[in-house]
């Protein structure tokens, strides 16, 4: 795409339809057609994520695990040779864009997310002439500023804000008497506007009546590093988060 | 003709018949003429660029401001210093306006928030590109010699390289790919000078073969060498590719060029009445905590376990059992600089893990070799495929010299001229598609390539190449003080026979003492102030640990009391902290009330148990170490010093420096030494 692109851009065709192809450029890398050599054997009424969806990845490159969906029938029994599509908004790019699924029913694919940062709603769907299904799949990805967050929030934070524990890293989560809120609990924290958050991290719980189990970070974290790990949390918030905005006089 | 001819001579007729209708018309040709440099210009790229930005603004709410911020015409970061003369910002004309995050639409997104700014850095010193150019096509894909198209995002971390050698946060690819770069020895092969001329330093370790053949057979030096893989998985030795017949011959010479060596194969304690105790042996394989380095593979085929040392999944098919137990008693002596610890194993001890590793076969593996005994002539072919593979590069060989500049040197390599690389058919024309193909199959290039396949997943190319992009021309070129330098290991070395425990019992593998060492166990510098001579003797007798919910832990080493009296008095005599004053702290006992009001804001106050234990029965943090007797384990000084500011003891720590007051700091250090654990004095109010 890149390179038919650059040669009508060297033809020198005007400006205004460089303009148009250039704005249209990253619209065209998605909408390309589907592999047209598979053919699809069978087909399902339903289509189910498997795993692979709500992974927080980094901007332009591919996420870690691979997006599995799994066609079922009517009786919820997975459909082995149905073709299924993935589509995502511009920028994101899958390997393979269709695919058939395999006998337990699965297509499985490779996400590449775009070089924006934010959230992205992915589709998959299956084509036919049937009653075509849909499931929406949504991804994130991080850009510098949350990506230092992630790894901050991995250092000071998760060991007591995330619940899960694996055998080599154990979650205190449970241990402590006063829960923390998940940085993925937007219900929570979305209400919190910015500047309360700063000051939880920099003077601890009691800065806003809460707990004292959430120590002062203000002479360890630098400004830049509590700015990051707030658009970390601000980034893969569910519900997502919303800025609130700025509000200017209109002129006359 | 005639009709032509006719209308010709008409027309001329009609535009030039009259003299003044002919000045007219000339007058309005050169008009034209002059009106076509303006009017190039008005249709350029970067003037409708800039005319959808205005149209963009138009309706936002802070159109006003947008648009007294934008200015017309060409715009121009020069830095003379960087070499920088970009005109990216021409139509790049968001990238300061933060109003503008909701923008999605290139090229007037708002730059995300990086450490640098663009006024003070420009543009293509991290993306590449053509900073200079006013065209699209020019700027961002250009491959005419000496230009190098705009780097792909999921690289853009080589950028940040160029300047910074050292460790960043914010570039965990670019630090992957370092990690990669020393631990897979490219460097053996491949000279990398840093910008301010230090040499990339190897961090692997490849063993010598001078005396290959005590430890192992030929039989499984052929399979080894055919695929290393199919041995251990995570082996960083990479595939040659080898025929049958140039592993035979490479084997064979291997075997009849190693030199036996006193000490390799017999064991001098490991006597006819030390019998293997098989029940023992997971036990011992568990107790001496050999997985913090060496992994293995379990049923489900996960590797479990460290990777300082090699993959045991199936070390019996290649250890000759004689030198695996001589090996047990005392790593060393094969190899005088293994990252192996000097457990003194007692002759029983030996026997049972002996038998335990021994028994980690697969009866597969290399079950069909059968080689002949080899030739003069296949001798001599095996000595010259090693001089032509550069085996010698890694590896210590009897007979072969370290080859000099074996590989082409890679300290520029992230600004070689796409005019000098010869691509592949249908590959993508970019130096960062050239890396990953010349890692991922080199010997695609042609046959006569002598670069090995390596083992790395898409991640590890990808963070490899990240790591090769970061050595440019321009990194080399920044001025000195923009340059950030990598922090170097010392070449620190304790000194006596405490220096020589030291050594023997590999504390560097996993500690770190004065700038050297691991990182997988606490940094030991100031461990003279920080503990009591009682807690650590008895921790080095029988080490237990400190923090329940690591998997690493401290091997026990069976030191005889003299050496661990040795060891003791020389790390609280040497390892210091001139910063720590024993007069600021509290006295080893107070008062109940300053404990009491210590235990108050220990609890209260700063709620340290959401991380630490002192009450087993009611706290449940265990983040940080078990406090239940940190009085008899550390220093009232320490704690006090600590509890001022942990990060200045120990740079990088998880506890947050709270900015205790003295008074709360004494009161929390009187509560922790009254803590003295179960058989302290002061067990339990």
């Amino acid at each position: 795409m890149m390179r038919r692109f650059n040669a009508s851009m060297t033809i020198g065709i005007s400006g205004a339809f460089a303009l148009l192809s250039f704005t249209t450029l990253v619209g065209c890398k998605h909408s390309a057609p589907a592999n047209p050599g598979l053919k699809a054997t069978a087909q399902g009424t339903a289509l189910v994520e498997s795993s692979g969806g709500h992974q927080v990845g980094v901007t332009g490159t591919a996420l870690k695990d691979p997006l599995v969906v799994q066609v079922n029938d009517d009786h919820g029994t997975a459909v082995p040779g149905a073709l299924v599509e993935f589509h995502g908004s511009p920028g994101v790019s899958f390997d393979p864009a269709a695919v058939l699924t395999d006998s337990s029913g699965q297509a499985t694919t490779s996400v590449t997310l775009g070089a924006i940062a934010g959230r992205y709603e992915l589709s998959a769907a299956t084509s036919g002439k049937v009653k075509p299904v849909s499931l929406e799949i949504v991804e994130t990805a991080l850009g510098y500023q949350e990506r230092v967050g992630s790894i901050l929030v991995d250092k000071y934070c998760s060991r007591c804000h995330d619940s899960e524990s694996s055998p080599g890293r154990v979650s205190n989560y449970d241990n402590l008497e006063v829960k923390p809120h998940p940085f993925t609990e937007g219900n929570a924290l979305n209400k919190m506007s910015d500047a309360d958050v700063t000051s939880i991290i920099l003077h601890g719980g009691p800065a806003l009546n809460r707990s004292a189990l959430m120590p002062p970070y203000g002479n360890t974290l630098s400004a830049a590093d509590v700015k990051a790990l707030i658009a970390y949390a601000r980034a893969v918030s569910d519900p997502p988060y919303q800025q609130a905005g700025t509000v200017y006089a209109r002129p006359n | 003709m005639q009709p032509i001819k006719k209308y010709v001579s008409s027309a001329w007729q009609a535009l030039f018949g009259d003299p003044v209708r002919a000045f007219g018309v000339v007058s309005l040709i050169l008009l034209l003429a002059l009106a076509i440099a303006p009017a190039k210009e008005h249709f350029s790229q970067w003037h409708s660029f800039q005319r959808k930005y205005l149209a963009l603004i138009h309706d936002r709410g802070d159109a006003i401001s947008l648009r007294r911020r934008f200015e017309p015409g060409i715009h121009q970061i020069w830095l003379p210093e960087l070499g920088v003369v970009d005109r990216c910002t021409t139509c790049h004309l968001g990238l300061k306006e933060a109003s503008l995050s909701d923008v999605n639409q290139q090229p007037f997104r708002k730059h995300p928030v990086v450490p640098h700014s663009v006024d003070g850095f420009g543009c293509v010193i991290c993306h590449g590109g053509q900073g200079q150019a006013t065209t699209v096509a020019e700027a961002h894909w250009s491959e005419r010699a000496g230009e190098q198209p705009i780097l792909p995002m999921r690289y853009i971390e080589s950028g940040c390289g160029q300047c910074h050698q050292n460790a960043l946060t914010g570039t965990p690819q670019l630090n992957s790919g370092r990690t990669i770069l020393a631990r897979y020895g490219c460097v053996h092969c491949h000279a990398i000078t840093r910008p301010d001329g230090s040499k990339v330093e190897a961090t692997d370790h490849p063993p010598s073969l001078t005396h290959i053949a005590d430890k192992t057979t030929r039989e499984w030096i052929f399979s080894w060498l055919k695929d290393p893989q199919a041995y251990a998985g995570s082996t960083t030795m990479p595939n040659y590719k080898l025929s049958d017949a140039d592993a035979s011959d490479i084997s064979a010479f291997l075997v009849s060029s190693s030199r036996p060596q006193a000490g390799d194969a017999n064991t001098t304690s490991v006597k006819p009445s030390a019998t293997a105790d098989p029940s023992a042996g997971p036990t011992l394989y568990g107790e001496s905590f050999c997985a913090s380095c060496h992994a293995v593979q379990n049923a489900a085929g996960n590797l479990v376990g460290g990777e300082l040392g090699p993959e045991l999944t199936r070390i019996g098919n290649k250890a000759r059992p004689e030198w695996l137990a001589a090996w047990l008693e005392n790593p060393r002596v094969y190899d005088a600089t293994t990252p192996m610890p000097h457990y003194r194993f007692t002759p029983q001890q030996v026997a049972t893990l002996a038998a335990f590793l021994q028994a980690k076969s697969d009866s597969d593996y290399g079950s069909g070799v059968h080689l002949d005994a080899a030739s003069q002539q296949q001798f001599a072919h095996g000595r010259k495929l090693i001089v032509e593979l550069g085996c010698a590069a890694c590896h210590e060989i009897n007979g072969v010299q370290k080859p000099e500049n074996f590989a082409p040197d890679l300290s520029t390599i992230g600004s070689k001229p796409l005019a000098q690389i010869v691509f592949l058919p249908g590959m993508e024309h970019s130096l960062p598609s050239y890396i990953v193909a010349k890692i991922r199959q080199p010997r695609a290039f042609g046959s006569s390539v002598k670069m090995p396949q390596f083992t790395l997943t898409a991640p590890q190319t990808e963070a490899l190449t990240t790591a090769l992009l970061a050595l440019t021309a321009r990194g080399r070129a920044m001025p000195d003080n923009l340059r950030v330098a990598a922090v170097p290991e010392t070449n620190y070395q304790p000194a006596g026979h405490a220096g020589k425990l030291i050594t023997e019992l590999a504390c560097f593998s996993c500690h770190r003492f004065n700038g050297r060492g691991g990182d997988m166990a606490p940094d030991l510098t100031w461990e003279g102030s920080s503990v009591q001579r009682q807690w650590l003797t008895d921790f080095l007798h029988n080490p237990n640990t400190l923090r329940p919910s690591l998997i690493r832990r401290m091997p026990r080493f069976n030191l005889s009391d003299g050496d661990n009296k040795e060891l003791t008095d020389y790390l609280l005599a040497v390892y210091q902290s001139p910063s720590i004053d024993a007069d600021l702290a509290p006295p080893a006992t107070n008062s109940p009330d300053v404990v009491e009001h210590g235990k108050q804001l220990f609890y209260s106050k700063y709620a340290c148990q959401s991380c630490h234990i002192v009450d087993t029965k009611a706290d449940k943090g265990y983040i940080g170490p078990t406090l239940t007797q940190v009085g008899s384990r550390l220093t009232p000084a320490w704690i006090y010093a600590w509890l001022k500011n942990p990060l200045a003891l120990r740079p990088g720590t998880t506890e947050p420096n709270q900015n205790l007051s003295d008074d709360d700091a004494r009161a929390l250090t009187a509560f922790l030494i009254s803590q003295k654990g179960p058989t302290g004095r002061g067990a339990k109010q």
